[in-house]
């Protein structure tokens, strides 16, 4: 799964280069440096993260350090649409473990994975600050809200 | 919520403000919320914003800002409920040529949601009262740290901050002063133990999230080592209003040691879910039954939980407790950031507070082993003892690691993280009983202390549950009672809510 050798010379290397130049006497703006590979790469392969090191002079291991504490930060590749579902505790006492059940089920995935043509991937997160309108998911940007399991099927087809 | 016709006064829509929902809430911090246009400056302004501001930095010093800021009584809305005007006084009498004001966005606690309504609602005034911050203290640089989860919040944030330079209301010499200061946004990365202060300081700079020990604190050592204050959004979004209508107004709204109001977010099994800003000392009585209009489908009431995977259960019996920094915490629970999920008969409070454990034991940033080893195996209790395995001396565990995590964890995730399980042992011991000794879960939630039976009186042998089964573990004879399989069955309950009769039952 990992990146050619060659690409960090495409459009996604410049605008990732554009970045670290920009905010690399920042103190403390690896985090941000992150998010933005991230974004142009989707996640964060060993390569992307060494590419950053090289061009920050932050060693690789405390990179790899901060990519995997967070959460947000992820070595896999992420589906096309990123589902989320809420675990925060309202979504939990309002029996978000039913809906992530039903998405496994359809989905036929655990969590933390992605389906083989790369269109889902499914993770369970803390809490989106929704809690009025437990349980919740989100995929990519659109917020589902007051769920029962019987809707998955349908929002999924939306996809 | 409803909008009921009102007759007496021959209108169809009642004012907003005279519902039951409205008519007990004090807005301080939410006050711009919903009613401007966030992604406005003018609009900010047009509400007396940067009026606080401007006051401050022309015509008071910066001790006679700390010192209104303590005669409020204004305290710590992230939970812990430090009088920041201390907080500020401590950082003010730091020598440094560098001083920090960072504001706590980081709003982590599952549940909890105001942060977010400010940010996305009235960003400006965490801008404002983190410059009259930066001018009490003696700093010129702030740091926002929120969390990525909240991109509409990070947006507005970044186009206040754009609008508050061009104005000249931050940055250099504002409004034609000495005072400089300036606001930079740093974004989380999904890591709950960031919202505890040194956690927080550490993921600026750049690095894992972990907690340093204190002291030194960070008002003589925080951020880049320097001097730092760290107020949470909700705190920040009082100041501007404390400064302009005084100290004592502040003073007279809430209870004698909580001054002012708090914002709550609602959850849960309640008829009304949002946020609710109440004066101090509201009790939760009110709050449930009034302002949140009691619980939906004719359920009792059995706990209201408060201060997320760090605070507790309000049980029934303490409906009438006044909500107060103090008041919670006498009962085992704490204000917290506000969260203030509610729960009725069908919730497990052992379920509860192994759900809280499983957060604390993901979240927790490994530095310390009381914390990381500690939840763990606090969690693996409450895993045997919900799947049936429990004896009577894993609760008597559970007191001792509780009492050693608290006693011995580095930060305060770690130093909080038994009180889900102390305080449901406190008021639902019998619930750990009946799971313990009965193999019994009261509220039919532990899936392996239940079972599904069909009630042969009520049965008409439709086998409108035997085709649903997935596992095919439901078998019979048309127009007579057909049985569960219990070695079979996985009790996901499809085939109780299938049946039209009523005949299945959780036991």
């Amino acid at each position: 799964m990992g990146l050619d050798c060659g690409c960090f010379s495409d459009e996604r290397g410049k605008k990732l280069l554009e970045v670290i130049e920009a905010e690399k006497n920042n103190p403390g703006s690896l985090i941000k440096i992150l998010h933005e590979a991230q974004e142009i790469y989707g996640y964060l392969p060993i390569e992307v993260q060494k590419f950053v090191s090289d061009h920050t002079g932050i060693p690789l291991a405390e990179i790899y350090g901060v990519v995997t504490f967070y959460a947000q930060f992820s070595l896999k590749p992420k589906g096309q649409y990123k589902i989320n579902v809420c675990l925060g505790t309202a979504c939990f006492v309002k029996g978000a473990e039913r809906v992530l059940d039903r998405l496994k089920k359809e989905l036929n995935m655990d969590v933390g994975d992605c389906t083989e043509d790369g269109k889902f991937s499914l993770d369970a997160c803390r809490c989106v600050g929704a809690c009025g309108l437990a349980p919740v998911i989100m995929i990519n940007d659109d917020c589902y809200g007051r769920l029962v399991p019987d809707q998955i099927p349908g929002i999924l087809a939306r996809y | 919520m409803q909008i009921e016709n009102n007759k007496e006064q021959n209108v169809l829509v009642v004012d907003a403000r005279k519902t039951d929902f409205f008519k007990k809430q004090v807005r301080i911090a939410l006050r711009n919320c919903g009613k401007i246009n966030p992604e406005n400056i003018d609009e900010y302004i047009a509400e007396d914003g940067y009026e606080a501001l401007g006051r401050v930095i022309t015509t008071m010093t910066p001790e006679e800002v700390i010192d209104v800021m303590l005669k409020s009584g204004l305290r710590g809305r992230g939970g812990a409920g430090f009088p920041t005007g201390r907080k500020w006084d401590f950082a003010r009498k730091s020598v440094s040529d560098k001083k920090y004001v960072c504001c706590n966005a980081d709003e982590g606690d599952p549940g909890a949601f105001m942060d977010r309504s400010v940010l996305e609602g009235d960003p400006h005034v965490v801008l404002e009262a983190m410059a009259i911050a930066g001018y009490a203290i003696g700093s010129d640089q702030g740091y926002i740290y929120v969390r990525a989860e909240y991109p509409i919040a990070v947006k507005r944030l970044e186009i206040a901050i754009k609008q508050a330079k061009e104005y000249g209301l931050l940055g250099k010499n504002i409004l034609g002063t000495n005072f400089s200061f300036d606001i930079e946004l740093r974004l989380g990365a999904g890591a709950f133990v960031c919202g505890e202060e040194t956690a927080l300081m550490t993921s600026i700079e750049g690095h894992r999230g972990e907690p340093r020990p204190r002291p030194p604190f960070p008002a003589v050592k925080g951020l880049f080592k320097q001097p730092t204050i760290l107020n949470n959004v909700e705190t920040y979004a009082n100041v501007p209003r404390i400064i302009l209508n005084g100290a004592e107004w502040f003073a007279n709204i809430g209870a004698e040691r909580s001054k002012g109001t708090k914002v709550f977010a609602v959850g849960g099994k309640i008829k009304n879910t949002g946020l609710v800003e109440i004066p101090m000392g509201t009790t939760l009585r009110e709050v449930i039954e009034e302002i949140g209009g009691g619980i939906p489908n004719g359920k009792k009431f059995k706990a209201a939980q408060t201060g997320g995977p760090s605070g507790g259960c309000i049980p029934a019996s303490l409906i009438d407790t006044p909500i107060e920094y103090d008041t919670l915490i006498e009962i085992g629970s704490m204000m917290g950031s506000g969260g203030l999920i509610v729960m009725d008969e069908d919730t497990c409070m052992v379920d509860l507070a192994k759900f809280f454990l499983s957060f604390t034991v993901e979240e927790s940033c490994g530095k310390c082993p009381p914390c990381r080893i500690g939840t763990k195996r606090m969690y693996d209790i409450l895993e045997k003892i919900t799947s049936g395995r429990g004896e009577l001396s894993d609760i008597d565990d559970l007191y001792a690691l509780a009492s050693a995590i608290k006693n011995s964890a580095l930060c305060g995730l770690g130093q909080t993280a038994p009180n889900p399980v102390l305080s449901t042992l406190r008021y639902f011991k019998d619930e750990y009983i009946a799971h313990v000794v009965d193999k019994k879960c009261p509220a039919g939630v532990c899936k392996n202390l239940l079972q599904y039976k069909i009630i042969a009186d009520k049965c008409r042998g439709c086998s409108a549950c035997a085709r649903k089964c997935p596992v095919n573990c439901i078998s019979g004879e048309i127009k007579k009672p057909f049985v569960i399989d219990q070695s079979k069955c996985i009790k996901c309950g499809t085939c109780m809510e299938t049946c039209k009769f009523g005949a299945i039952v959780k036991e």
